[in-house]
């Protein structure tokens, strides 16, 4: 079986980040997306990946990212290896490298990587021969969170040229949030921040992005993304309490009447709702949350085809 | 020969003919003979006639370099390094002197402690900066008069400030009356907590928690305040901040005992560099290589500084603010550094490669090559009371150095038993041809 005849870009073996990516290869990577959600929907099995062991190496919790991979893989007829942190040699001080390594030996081909430390990746990609695909390194990327941020987007809104999509919240920590900043640009949106001001410090020169107060950053906003914070922010002295954060800051419906009507709303997940979104808003047609977790399937599966070379 | 030697060879004598000499403090730089007839620069008319004759032509001699900050890890570092492999690397790099910094383990806060470091024959002189607190727990003093006659050149907590205001006032009020300086890594510990590089743009996009400036500018505000209100004598060291530096040139101004270091890698080196980028930092920001980003090599405390506090740092250089260029040599073996970013040790190796990044910047135009080896040698061999100096009946501690010639920073070939730098691989000016330590060939290539 062979997928469309696209014009495929692609610049390699792994997928670290969207900074350095061209606009051709975010396209090819959504269009190819697109067509793996069109045989998902028609029950097709092409399995191109039948050649390939994935590991998922996720050394930080997480239900959501890690289930979409795992199906994706499947989907996409590889082997899965699950690199279970806990009891493992990993839990016995052996290094992020010496595990990889180990993987590589054993014949994984692809590592899904996870990791605390923002540039595990890129780490794991200079000192491996295995191809890596972040599943979200520190504060520093999210590369298939946004891709699916795109694709939803794109779902609802078309193309994003001259969109105005507002992501509010506390960005600074955010690799859903830099990813995006890499990722709407790109595409051709402009990208307004808000939230508490040491949670957007050093944007203001962030290409193709504006910082803003709330009112000004939603106002006639096409999108409205907003992020997770973190409950240990306000030791930090970033807010000075989440109450106050909620008054400022926190998405609801009234204040989504300054966005256009219907304006979407995104949240990489999960959430606290009453906090950084009220649950109204979360449950409104407005919330593409569910959405989102549908095309993560879809967009991860395009990555594993891409990095493997399958597509 | 080749090779290195030790302070207990023989002591040498040869002639150095027609080299250029430049000796800083006695502002003299003219194409001369030197000779050293048994470790003592002499007339060259006085060197016997079967004395070794060493065309020197294209070479410089300048007084041995002096390094005020140095990790020998020795005791409980030895697989990064030790005495002899510090030694020698200093040697390699033209260092007549060290001094051992005492964070190793156990720490070196007793006298006992001080003297089996500096009883050590190797390759260079080794002097001691002992810790400033007793276990460097930051807590109690150490004993300073009991250390001070075991000749340590200084107390510092290095890795760390004394964080607590009264029992810094204490050490620098106890300090003056010896005529030691307490050497301070200043750094405010809750301003820095959990940072991993300076912050700014690159920090910024790289998702790397950023170290504030003003960790630096608190700690040296506050030890000046200090000094001045005690009369002791406060040396910061690796200053890393323009703030820094004019809060220590405005100190002088004010006539107070404050003396302070900057290292090469923050000289030259900038925080783009964590990013993959590979050029100096008068060269003007560039491109980052991404698949380089993330180098723990890269990984230093402080930070590799933003492009403008390396330019404001070099200006400190060339006005005679920066007393010193110390290198903060700090030896990690590689499972500390081919680890994620935040779990590598901080600290680069700096003693072979010292003296060409120095030479680099005089090439750039940012210091002029006397003002280098001023801080280099006679400024930081000043702070620690020895001599240098070119002249005749002086004992001979010189380095002979290639200013133009280039050569490859290879970890194979370093003297260092660890080779955490991020210049590996890197081109770079000034060979060193040979090293004399109190009139001994320590190392000669």
């Amino acid at each position: 079986m062979t997928v469309a005849a696209l014009p495929r870009t692609w610049p390699g073996r792994n997928l670290l980040d969207v900074d350095g990516l061209s606009r051709a290869e975010v396209e090819t990577c959504l269009g190819l997306a697109a067509e793996m959600r069109e045989w998902r929907e028609r029950g097709e099995h092409p399995e191109p990946l039948r050649k390939e062991t994935v590991a998922l190496a996720f050394y930080e919790g997480s239900t959501r990212t890690r289930v979409s991979f795992e199906l994706a893989a499947r989907a996409v007829g590889s082997n899965v290896v699950d690199l279970s942190i806990a009891g493992s040699s990993v839990a016995k001080g052996e290094s992020l490298v010496d595990t990889l390594r180990t993987l590589q030996r054993t014949g994984v081909t692809i590592c899904v990587l996870r990791h605390p430390a923002s540039g595990a990746p890129h780490l794991a990609a200079r000192e491996t021969r295995l191809r890596i695909v972040n599943a979200g390194d520190g504060t520093h990327a999210h590369p298939t969170q946004a891709l699916i941020d795109a694709m939803t987007l794109r779902d609802v809104l078309g193309a994003l040229d001259g969109r105005k999509v507002a992501i509010v919240g506390d960005i600074a920590h955010s690799r859903v949030a830099r990813s995006n900043l890499h990722l709407l640009p790109l595409l051709g949106a402009d990208v307004w921040l808000s939230g508490p001001p040491a949670f957007v410090r050093g944007f203001e020169d962030w290409r193709g992005v504006r910082v803003a107060g709330i009112e000004d950053a939603l106002f006639e906003a096409d999108a409205v993304m907003t992020l997770r914070i973190q409950l240990e922010r306000e030791a930090g002295g970033g807010v000075p309490s989440l109450r106050e954060y909620t008054w400022r800051w926190g998405l609801n419906s009234e204040r989504m009447l300054l966005a256009k009507p219907d304006a979407p709303v995104l949240h990489p997940g999960p959430t606290n709702e009453g906090v950084e979104i009220s649950a109204d808003l979360a449950a409104s047609e407005r919330s593409l949350i569910g959405r989102q977790v549908e095309n993560g399937v879809a967009v991860r599966m395009a990555v594993l085809a891409l990095v493997a070379g399958a597509a | 020969m080749s090779g290195f030697g030790t302070l207990a060879d023989s002591p040498a004598s040869f002639l150095l003919a027609g080299v250029r000499a430049i000796d800083p403090s006695g502002r003299t730089d003219l194409v001369r003979d030197l000779a050293v007839l048994e470790g003592q620069i002499v007339d060259p008319r006085e060197l016997h006639g079967g004395a070794r004759r060493i065309d020197a032509q294209g070479f410089v001699v300048a007084p041995g370099l002096c390094d005020l900050h140095t990790h020998l890890r020795e005791p409980g570092g030895e697989m990064a390094e030790t005495i002899e492999t510090g030694t020698r690397a200093a040697a390699r790099g033209g260092f007549t002197t060290v001094c051992a910094m005492p964070n190793t383990d156990p720490p070196l806060d007793e006298r006992a402690r001080v003297a089996a470091v500096t009883r050590h024959s190797a390759a260079a002189r080794v002097r001691v900066v002992a810790a400033a607190t007793r276990g460097r727990a930051g807590e109690r003093l150490t004993d300073y008069a009991e250390l001070a006659a075991e000749g340590v050149v200084g107390v510092s907590d290095d890795g760390a400030a004394i964080a607590d205001p009264r029992l810094a006032r204490g050490a620098l009020a106890y300090l003056g009356e010896l005529g030691l300086p307490l050497i301070e890594h200043a750094e405010e510990p809750t301003l820095a907590a959990g940072t991993l590089m300076r912050s700014g743009r690159t920090a910024t996009r790289l998702g790397l928690a950023g170290w504030p400036a003003s960790a630096e500018l608190t700690i040296v505000e506050r030890d000046i305040a200090l000094a001045a209100e005690t009369g002791g004598w406060v040396h910061f060291t690796h200053l890393s901040t323009g703030g820094g530096l004019d809060a220590v040139r405005r100190a002088k101004h004010r006539g107070l005992h404050v003396t302070c270091d900057v290292t090469p890698h923050h000289l030259a080196l900038t925080d783009a560099w964590v990013a993959g980028h590979r050029g100096f930092a008068w060269d003007g920001a560039g491109e980052a290589s991404l698949d380089r980003a993330y180098d723990g090599a890269t990984r230093v405390s402080p930070p590799l500084p933003s492009r403008e506090d390396a330019m404001a740092l070099l200006a400190g250089v060339a006005d005679g603010t920066v007393d010193a260029i110390a290198t903060d040599h700090a030896p990690h073996p590689p499972e500390r550094k081919l680890v994620e970013y935040a779990a590598a040790a901080p600290g680069v190796i700096g003693l072979e490669t010292a003296l060409s990044l120095g030479l680099a910047a005089v090439e750039a135009g940012c210091v002029a090559l006397d003002g280098l080896l001023d801080a280099l040698s006679s400024g930081p061999a000043g702070l620690i009371r020895e001599t240098r100096g070119l002249a005749i009946g002086q004992v001979a501690d010189l380095v002979v150095f290639d200013p133009a010639a280039r050569w490859r920073v290879e970890a194979a070939a370093l003297a260092s038993r660890s080779a955490n730098t991020p210049l590996l691989g890197m081109e770079l000016p000034g060979v060193v041809q040979m090293t004399v330590a109190d009139g001994r060939i320590t190392y000669e290539a």
